[in-house]
């Protein structure tokens, strides 16, 4: 099977949350200076500029903001995978994060906008990121 | 409050084909670009200005400028996807008012149909230089459809919004688009399933894509382009036919947020603005030309430009108000729109196009007597980061 896409490096800004996957952490910024969160990673707050920022360790629940199922991809890696569920998810430290949810039959049946849902990593392989999904909580 | 009357659309045209294998984009824009020079009574030396989205070039606005033959002393390359047409006819607008330029030119060409370009269903390719954005979304499989269907799935369970509804607007470009030959031989060369009317249950009956959008309520893929040019108040004294005058636009951004409403899109800023801006109101509007790259995107400009308020999107759509010959509200997308007449990749253009044609009365859908249409593109994707700007236009 064609792996996924893979973020790709060297990329500054997302490099440490990914590296941070390798020990199954999921990770996210806040600002120093206003104290917002910063996700998706970057070096600077989009809030209010800042370059000044500190890393966290989210618990991975959260709540299903909302979700797609795909039926027809075209891409090599996921064009046999049968449907899909892509999903906006929020963690309750506050932060939206992209993400697929899995360990369920019937994605567009057994899911639920504002459901709750729990963290679970995906290995990419021996020694390389992992990525992160959510399934039920 | 008086209408601006400083800068105004004279000419315009639409590439007929949108199957044209053999035709590159840039001849797409030449030939668009003389025709509505035609259009407008004008001549190619005319052209001061150049608008351009800086795709299919050797270096963006310059490449075009050379290829062309023109020697703008104004380029502007604009490029926020489908609605870039909406941002350069109100940059454009604005430097034609400020004497800065007589005489603009904006063209889209594009191949995207020829070339097979899985515009929808593509998922992320993994080549250019890496982003953060890319790095943190590309892993999931996102397709293009599924971006606006997280979206049409938050509206549905924030406020109750029906299948059926969404649907009715896949009906009523169809409607308009069967009165539109041009529209009868995109879906024929583009060998639709049915080239005729349709009613929400063949909607509701055609295959989910993505969950929750159907195919009828996503745009086609096709060839085609455009032109079209903007003169000032001075010049428009010279043109061939009735100028349609650009009295209001804005723009404005939106992004994927934490704890952000996906529900509400960037025109929930710039609808507003533009309409401030022109001193008109959406109740007085005749003819809404709303990008429909898929049936939530004119759902959520409706309710963002104030058509109707947010939620009640669904209730409005479902009236039937939103066909040519009915009454109680905008006629929408009365040539086919991009679900059923032309849908290059970007589409902005074409909304420009036929709002001009319904102001001068050469829609083949025509509304009797209209007086003021929106022009409303949405570019980039309404899941994650888009733009949006209403050009709002004013018959002579």
């Amino acid at each position: 099977m064609t792996l996924r896409p893979q973020p790709r490096f060297p990329e500054p800004d997302s490099q440490p949350f990914w590296e941070a996957t390798k020990e199954k952490k999921l990770i996210y910024q806040t600002c120093d200076s206003c104290h917002k969160i910063i996700f998706y990673p970057r070096a600077h707050c989009p809030s209010c500029g800042s370059l000044e920022n500190s890393w966290n360790e989210s618990k991975g629940d959260g709540i299903l903001y909302t979700y797609s199922v795909v039926m027809q991809s075209r891409h090599p890696a996921f064009k046999d995978l049968g449907a899909y569920a892509i999903a906006y998810v929020d963690l309750d430290e506050g932060f939206r994060i992209m993400t697929n949810i899995i360990n369920v039959d019937d994605p567009v049946n057994d899911l639920e906008i504002g459901m709750k849902v729990k963290l679970s990593w995906q290995d990419q392989g021996e020694g390389e990121i992992a990525l992160p999904m959510f399934e039920p909580a | 409050m008086s209408q601006k009357r400083e800068a105004a659309i004279v000419g315009i045209h639409e590439y007929p084909l949108r199957v044209a294998p053999g035709v590159s984009a840039l001849q797409i824009k030449a030939a668009s670009a003389s025709k509505a020079l035609e259009d407008a009574g004008l001549s190619w030396q005319d052209v001061d200005a150049v608008y351009d989205n800086g795709q299919n070039q050797n270096i963006g606005g310059l490449g075009i400028s050379e290829y062309l033959g023109l020697k703008p002393r104004i380029i502007d390359v604009t490029s926020v996807g489908g609605t870039s047409y909406e941002f350069q006819a109100h940059h454009a607008a604005t430097m034609i008012a400020a004497g800065k330029a007589n005489v603009a030119i904006l063209t889209y060409g594009s191949t995207a149909h020829s070339n097979r370009t899985a515009i929808g269903t593509a998922g992320a390719t993994g080549v250019g230089a890496p982003t953060p954005f890319n790095n943190m979304e590309d892993p999931y499989g996102m397709t293009g459809i599924a971006n606006y269907a997280l979206v049409k799935a938050r509206h549905m369970y924030d406020y109750g919004t029906t299948m059926e509804q969404f649907a009715e607007i896949s009906v009523t470009t169809r409607y308009h688009a069967m009165r539109n030959p041009e529209a009868v031989k995109a879906m024929t060369d583009l060998e639709f399933v049915g080239v005729n009317e349709i009613t929400t249950k063949d909607v509701l009956d055609s295959r989910m894509i993505a969950w929750p959008l159907h195919l009828l309520e996503c745009c086609m893929v096709s060839d085609g382009g455009g032109a079209v040019v903007i003169a000032s108040k001075e010049v428009v004294k010279n043109c061939k036919k009735k100028p349609v005058w650009i009295i209001g636009g804005a723009e404005a951004t939106k992004y994927r947020e934490n704890g952000g409403d996906i529900t509400v899109s960037a025109g929930g800023q710039s609808g507003p603005a533009s309409f401030e801006d022109a001193g008109v109101t959406p109740n007085e509007i005749d003819v809404l030309s709303a990008y429909d790259s898929f049936s939530i995107t004119v759902m959520l400009m409706i309710e963002d430009l104030g058509f109707c308020k947010k939620g009640e999107g669904g209730d409005y759509v479902s009236s039937g108000i939103l066909k040519f010959d009915q009454t109680g509200g905008p006629a929408l997308n009365t040539d086919g729109g991009g679900l059923s007449s032309n849908h290059p990749g970007e589409r902005g253009i074409f909304c420009l196009l036929e709002a001009t044609r319904q102001m001068r009365g050469e829609s083949t859908s025509q509304v009797a007597n209209p007086k003021l249409a929106v022009a409303v593109g949405n570019g980039g994707s309404l899941g994650s980061r888009h733009a949006t700007s209403p050009t709002i236009l004013a018959a002579d």
